[in-house]
């Protein structure tokens, strides 16, 4: 029945690995050829699988698992999917209903312990119910604001037999949750929409801020954005999460913000006068100190979740509903009514930017002997721009370096792990994206410390002849801890040197993969070329300058306009650049 | 705060806000574990729960009301409001403070022990305060007292000093005036 329901579900791959409380499933599973199964090698592997496959496809995501140990293993995966936003379906086995509550093998709580980590949970007590939930499951996880949901099956419901129901027909609008209290909101208020499209039409200094929400509402609302910014004419930036959305090499784009964000992005975002924010939601790494946060702005905040709106910084406009047709709604109206922009006042606004963008925030020292990171991923976006390729990557500098040098042309392209930055995200996430897209180039760009959390995904790639590419800026340290060492603590580098390092070549060819190494920038383009050329799974060992920090950088408790840039900042300045108050951030 | 910068709409807002006290109306699916749900939510947002009760209202269509006493600043209740609304077995959440000042309603279980005069003057008082006798010996009384939360508070103020040994409350039920029905 679970099987029969995922098939109708339109499921065609699950990640999962088996155990003595989904033995029932399993068998089903064995017998059948229309879902195909990929069997990981750890069940944070099949989460974060499951995660990048998602967030590739815009279809859900789902795992296999089964009880105890199994499910714990789910839990990082399923928090980060929570955070980012995606949509994924779990599948839990646990113990037979007679033996709950018993502390019998492999027994825990799951729904306990993943309630706080999904959108929402069931454990299933009689198989009568059993199709209702699973479908249900689909339908929560992937209406409103995308998100993880577990169902937990007891084995005995698993061999019990019962009356399957297909899914109810969503009509038009309808999203057939049997839940009445669950419609989310997909059509913004029209008035509210028009008072915002009033205010962006009157803006002197206007910033588009979009994030993730963009991606998850589909293509459609990343090109009626396009649409929207190409007729106003309006700057864009966007969070992590939200690149691709809008592309790199459009003229209007400004770079990403935040944190590691470019200087006339968040410059933009401190003067700008009028805000757009759309699908985004004003995270720490986003706002910088609070109370200087585009302090002379009017914003306008479109989410589907109203708890996202004033949450952390008051908005003047709130749009409810879904992206894609609250634009289409925006788009429509400013054509309807021939709206006009200030074009004296954005000339001027312009210009400012252009005079933040002459710093050039992003350049660092060039160096012939040794690949600095930044140049490795430039090197690699100039070998992979033209082909069909996805990035994931894991969680530090390389991300960052990621974010800020790999241009992002469409979505849908970029996996990272933003809400939770989750080290050991992007290996998996690369097997679930190469899963859904089988002769695309999938990369993964990987840090030397992140990627041994699940390395034994590697194993996976192989096994299912996944030929992804692991492309590790290996700079021996945890770099972005280090960073935050001298930020913050004196340069006192505790425990954040990688001692005794794998052989990453030789990781490679024991798992059955190819490895390669780049130790100097001449060598670097030939063997890039080379990893694209090679069929199997690449783990390739970039070795980069040890101590690079990341640039330009917001310290933690700082405003927008009070930037760290690289080329110029002395050592000292980065040991004095966080006040006491900002110490005790994260 | 000192001066809000012109325009901004959000400076630090919530320090210069004095916390308020509402309480919500919460209609829920009555599914397993949506209690735990709700709970989880406060403390794992770090919300005040003042009072929670919770019971099957409307059997047939197996629903429950959750009336909730909170604290909070005016930016916290409306997270607190918007993070329950879109719960997935959440029907609807009305803030009954916002639309009037609701009917609340406590009832307490109160023993007092004690013989000579203290157990006098706690039969008197309690009949000030409209509390029933409905447990009694030579030794000891339980009293039934219902009333707002306040009127609750003030009888165990007193009856503490009158050989108060246990209380058992009930928490908060609350509905709002008039005709009209949620
Ligand atoms: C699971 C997990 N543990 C710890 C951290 C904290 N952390 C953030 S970045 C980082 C270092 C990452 O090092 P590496 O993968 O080598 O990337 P680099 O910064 O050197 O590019 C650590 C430990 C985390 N994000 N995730
Ligand atoms: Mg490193």
């Amino acid at each position: 029945m679970v099987i029969q329901a995922l098939i109708d579900q339109g499921v065609e791959h699950i990640f999962g690995y088996p155990g003595g409380a989904v033995l029932p499933i399993y068998d089903e599973l064995f017998q059948q050829e229309k879902v195909e199964h990929i069997l990981v090698r750890h069940e944070q592997g099949a989460g974060h699988a499951a995660e990048g496959y998602a967030r590739s496809t815009g279809k859900p995501g789902v795992a296999l698992v089964t009880s105890g140990p199994a499910a714990t293993n789910m839990v990082t995966p399923l928090t980060d999917a929570l955070m980012d936003s995606i949509p994924l379906v779990c599948i839990t086995g646990q113990v037979p209903t007679s033996l709950i509550g018993s502390d019998a093998f492999q027994e825990c709580d799951t729904v306990g312990i993943t309630r706080p980590c999904t959108k929402y949970n069931w454990l299933v007590r009689d198989v009568n119910d059993l199709a209702r939930i699973l479908h249900e499951a689909f339908v929560v996880a992937t209406t409103g604001r995308p998100g993880p949901v577990v169902v937990d099956i007891p084995k005995d419901v698993q061999f019990a037999t019962g009356t399957y129901h297909p899914p109810k027909k969503r009509t038009n609008g309808d999203i057939a949750s049997s839940y009445m209290g669950y419609r989310p909101q997909l059509k913004g208020d029209p008035a509210a929409i028009r008072e915002a499209v009033d205010l962006i039409a009157g803006a002197k200094k206007p910033v588009f801020y979009t994030g993730g929400g963009v991606v998850n509402s589909g293509r459609a609302a990343s090109q009626l954005l396009r649409d929207l910014v190409e007729l106003t004419g309006y700057p864009i930036t966007s969070t992590l999460m939200g690149l691709g959305a809008y592309p790199a090499s459009g003229k209007n784009w400004l770079g990403m913000l935040g944190m590691h964000g470019t200087f006339e992005a968040n410059n933009a975002m401190h003067d700008c006068d009028v805000m757009i924010c759309v699908g985004a939601r004003f995270d720490d790494r986003i706002t910088g100190r609070l109370d200087a946060f585009a302090p002379n702005s009017k914003k306008i905040h479109i989410d589907i979740d109203p708890s996202s709106i004033n949450k952390n910084v008051h908005v003047d406009i709130p749009i409810v509903g879904d992206i894609g047709h609250v634009l289409e709604d925006m788009v429509r109206l400013w054509r309807s009514e021939s709206k006009q922009v200030d074009k004296k006042a954005l000339a001027s606004w312009w210009k400012e930017i252009e005079g933040w963008r002459a710093r050039h925030c992003l350049d660092y020292r060039a160096n012939n002997d040794v690949i600095m990171p930044q140049y490795a991923i430039q090197r690699l976006y100039q070998a992979t721009k033209g082909k069909d390729t996805y990035i994931s990557t894991e969680v530090g500098q390389h991300q960052m370096w990621a974010a800020q040098f790999y241009g992002f042309e469409e979505p849908n392209r970029w996996m990272t792990s933003g809400g939770l930055g989750t080290m050991g995200y992007g290996l998996p996430a690369a097997v679930g994206i190469q899963v859904a897209h089988r002769d695309s180039l999938v990369i993964d760009i990987a840090g030397d410390a992140s990627v041994l959390m699940t390395i034994q995904e590697f194993s996976t790639a192989v096994q299912h002849d996944l030929p992804i590419k692991i492309f590790i800026l290996n700079n021996k340290y945890m770099g972005m801890v280090r960073q935050w060492q001298q930020l913050l603590h004196g340069n006192r580098l505790s425990h954040s040197y990688v001692e005794s390092q794998p052989d990453f070549v030789k990781l490679a060819e024991a798992y059955g993969g190819v490895g390669l190494r780049a130790k100097t920038p001449a060598e670097l383009d030939d063997k890039i070329d080379e990893m694209i050329a090679t069929r199997q799974p690449v783990i390739f060992d970039c070795q980069v300058v040890n101590v690079e920090n990341c640039f330009p950088m917001i310290p933690s408790g700082e405003a927008h306009n009070n930037m760290l840039l690289g080329e110029s900042v002395s050592d000292e300045e980065v040991a004095n650049a966080i006040g006491e108050e900002g110490k005790m951030l994260v | 705060m000192n001066a809000q910068p012109a325009g901004s709409a959000y400076f630090f807002a919530s320090s210069s806000e004095e916390p308020v006290t509402h309480t919500l109306s919460v209609i829920v699916d009555n599914e397993p574990g949506v209690l735990a749900r709700v709970v989880g939510l406060f403390s794992g947002r770090g919300y005040n729960i003042e009072s929670l009760t919770v019971t099957e209202t409307e059997h047939q269509k197996h629903l429950s009301r959750i009336t909730i006493v909170t604290t909070g600043k005016p930016m916290i209740l409306d997270q607190i409001k918007n993070q329950l609304g879109r719960m997935v077995p959440v029907h609807r959440v009305t803030d009954l403070t916002d639309t009037g000042r609701p009917l609340e309603r406590e009832l307490a279980l109160v023993k007092v022990v004690g013989r000579g005069d203290n157990r006098v003057e706690a039969l008197r008082l309690a009949e000030i305060y409209e509390a029933k006798v409905i447990d009694a010996t030579t030794e000891h009384f339980v009293f039934q007292v219902t009333g707002t939360s306040y009127k609750v508070g003030e009888f165990l103020d007193i009856m503490q000093h009158l050989g108060m040994v246990e209380v058992a409350r009930t928490g908060v039920a609350a509905m709002q005036r008039g005709q009209e029905v949620l």
